[in-house]
């Protein structure tokens, strides 16, 4: 058994600023993370951030993960396991990890939880041909490894994450023949949106992907045009060969740990799936165990970042081990969250905040 | 080595060294910082493994080891996420479930 005070499953933005609370504080700290490296979904997103200063703002996603990880690195009191995946835990927060094909069990007296989100996926003919990949896949593969898997691709889904990687896939030399969307506006920010259109590339709303065609891989996709009922209008159809399809519909939270130690999770749309009820300590309802990031609910780096501050502060409070500047710490980052927040975008994350809270009070 | 980039608007594009390893019990190479599925899908590999019922084929699809599509057995050990998985010189990577896969090393 390897002991710790403190816990941390997931090294992305926020487990990695948890973290840093958490060893400030003098806790004894073990980061576990399931990739062979650290920053979680930062380390392939090549464009530069929006935010404040707090957040890195201008700065790229790759150097954002290395900045995290240079704030730790003076830290003798922390432990960082990568290639260790979380599999079991439980209420007396005894983890069981798989490292390097062995098992082994660390107890920790509290438990952060920050494992963030995967991509969601669409139902359609053959959905499941090779060369058809999640948006953050094709990141990683082109801007983390620098491989090419295709020589056109067609993008399903224009929010931002839709845009942002088609345009890193023209960066590297992939020809984007099409990005459709179903509803009737682009999702994303006009700016990344004006960015492909200067570029050539087709952005067209109202299509969706009927079927993919292909016999062992993908070779061409079926779209059509819908109605306001997301209903198909006949004879719209138009086949266009492509050898990728990149499917970027949304992220769901990664929950399933919360619920594995009999945390309460419920399903709010707004947060992208079924979250963890957390207080406004970021506490889930199991005593001692604290979730944060894109897995309360998806959001940005940037208030991953806010999150993962604050669950660390929270969480060396729990122990009775509080930061020095707590109080000060706490009001800060509690603002920047608010304020970031407080844009357009924030309103549906504010309401689903809203539905968590309510959910935990009756649970 | 074509599906690698060779020059990028952002990104530094050095010189990698080279790893060897055996896929299919053929010898291949990928490069330093490679993932046992990156390197595959530099030299042209689209099918990770196969369904177990219907045995349709899988591709790589979520890079971050969380949809099995790209499990395969690596130096005897079944099941290893070769999506988030250092590439070592000598492994010895083999698909699952292989039916009749035709080979499609570029
Ligand atoms: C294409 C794209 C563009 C984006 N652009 C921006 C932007 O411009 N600005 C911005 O602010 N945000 C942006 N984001 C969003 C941002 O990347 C995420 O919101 C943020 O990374 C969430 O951080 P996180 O720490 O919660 O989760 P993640 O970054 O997803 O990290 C979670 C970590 O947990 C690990 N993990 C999961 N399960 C386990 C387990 N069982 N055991 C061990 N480890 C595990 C994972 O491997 C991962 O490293 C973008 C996202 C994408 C995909
Ligand atoms: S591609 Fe999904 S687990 Fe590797």
């Amino acid at each position: 058994m390897i002991y710790a005070d403190v816990l941390i499953v997931g090294g992305g933005p926020s487990g990695l600023t948890a973290a840093k609370m958490c060893c400030e504080a003098g806790l004894s700290t073990i980061i576990v993370e399931r990739s062979h490296i650290l920053g979680g979904q930062l380390t392939k997103q090549t464009h530069k951030f929006f935010g404040s200063k707090d957040q890195y703002a201008k700065m790229r996603g790759i150097d954002i993960a290395v900045k995290l990880q240079e704030d730790l690195a003076s830290f003798n009191t922390l432990t960082m396991m990568l290639e260790t995946t979380v599999v079991g835990l439980y209420e007396d927060k005894v983890v069981t990890i798989l490292q390097h094909n062995e098992y082994k069990k660390i107890k920790a007296k509290a438990i952060i939880l920050a494992t963030g989100a995967s991509e969601k996926f669409l139902a359609f003919e053959n959905n499941d041909l090779p060369q058809i990949v999640g948006a953050g896949a094709l990141q990683t593969l082109v801007n983390l490894y620098q491989v090419i898997p295709g020589k056109s691709m067609v993008m399903i889904g224009s929010g931002n994450i839709g845009l942002i990687v088609s345009y890193q896939m023209l960066q590297a030399g992939i020809e984007v023949k099409k990005v459709i969307e179903a509803t009737d506006r682009i999702g994303g920010y006009k700016v990344h949106a004006s960015k492909l259109k200067r570029l050539g590339v087709d952005i067209q709303t109202r299509k969706t992907i009927k079927r993919a065609i292909g016999k062992d891989q993908l070779e061409a996709v079926e779209i059509v045009r819908i109605d306001e009922n997301f209903q198909e209008i006949e004879g719209t159809s138009e086949i266009i060969e492509t050898d990728l399809l990149c499917v970027s519909v949304g992220l769901s939270p990664l929950h399933q740990l919360a619920s594995m130690m009999n945390c309460k999770t419920t399903y709010i749309s707004e947060l992208g799936g079924y979250v963890p009820l957390i207080d406004d300590h970021f506490q889930c309802s199991v005593p001692g165990v604290f979730a944060c990031g894109d897995m309360v609910g998806i959001e940005e780096a940037s208030s991953a970042m806010m999150e993962g501050y604050l669950a660390g502060l929270y969480t060396c409070n729990y122990l009775n081990q509080p930061h020095l500047e707590a109080e000060s710490l706490i009001s800060h980052y509690e603002n920047q969250l608010y304020e970031l927040r407080n844009g357009l975008f924030g309103r549906k994350t504010l309401r689903g905040i809203e539905k968590r809270k309510e959910n935990l009070i009756h649970a | 080595m074509t599906n690698r980039i060779v020059e990028h608007p952002i990104l530094e594009v050095k010189p990698k060294k080279k790893i060897r390893f055996v896929f299919e019990e053929k010898e291949v190479e990928g490069v330093e910082g490679d993932t046992i599925a990156s390197a595959l899908v530099a030299l042209g590999v689209v099918t990770m493994g196969h369904s177990l019922k219907k045995h349709r084929p899988r591709g790589f699809y979520c890079a971050i080891g969380n949809c099995a599509s790209c499990d395969m057995t690596v130096n005897g050990i079944k099941n290893v996420r070769t999506c988030i998985t250092p590439l070592e010189e000598k492994m010895i990577v083999k698909r699952e479930f292989v039916e009749d896969i035709q080979d499609d090393i570029r």
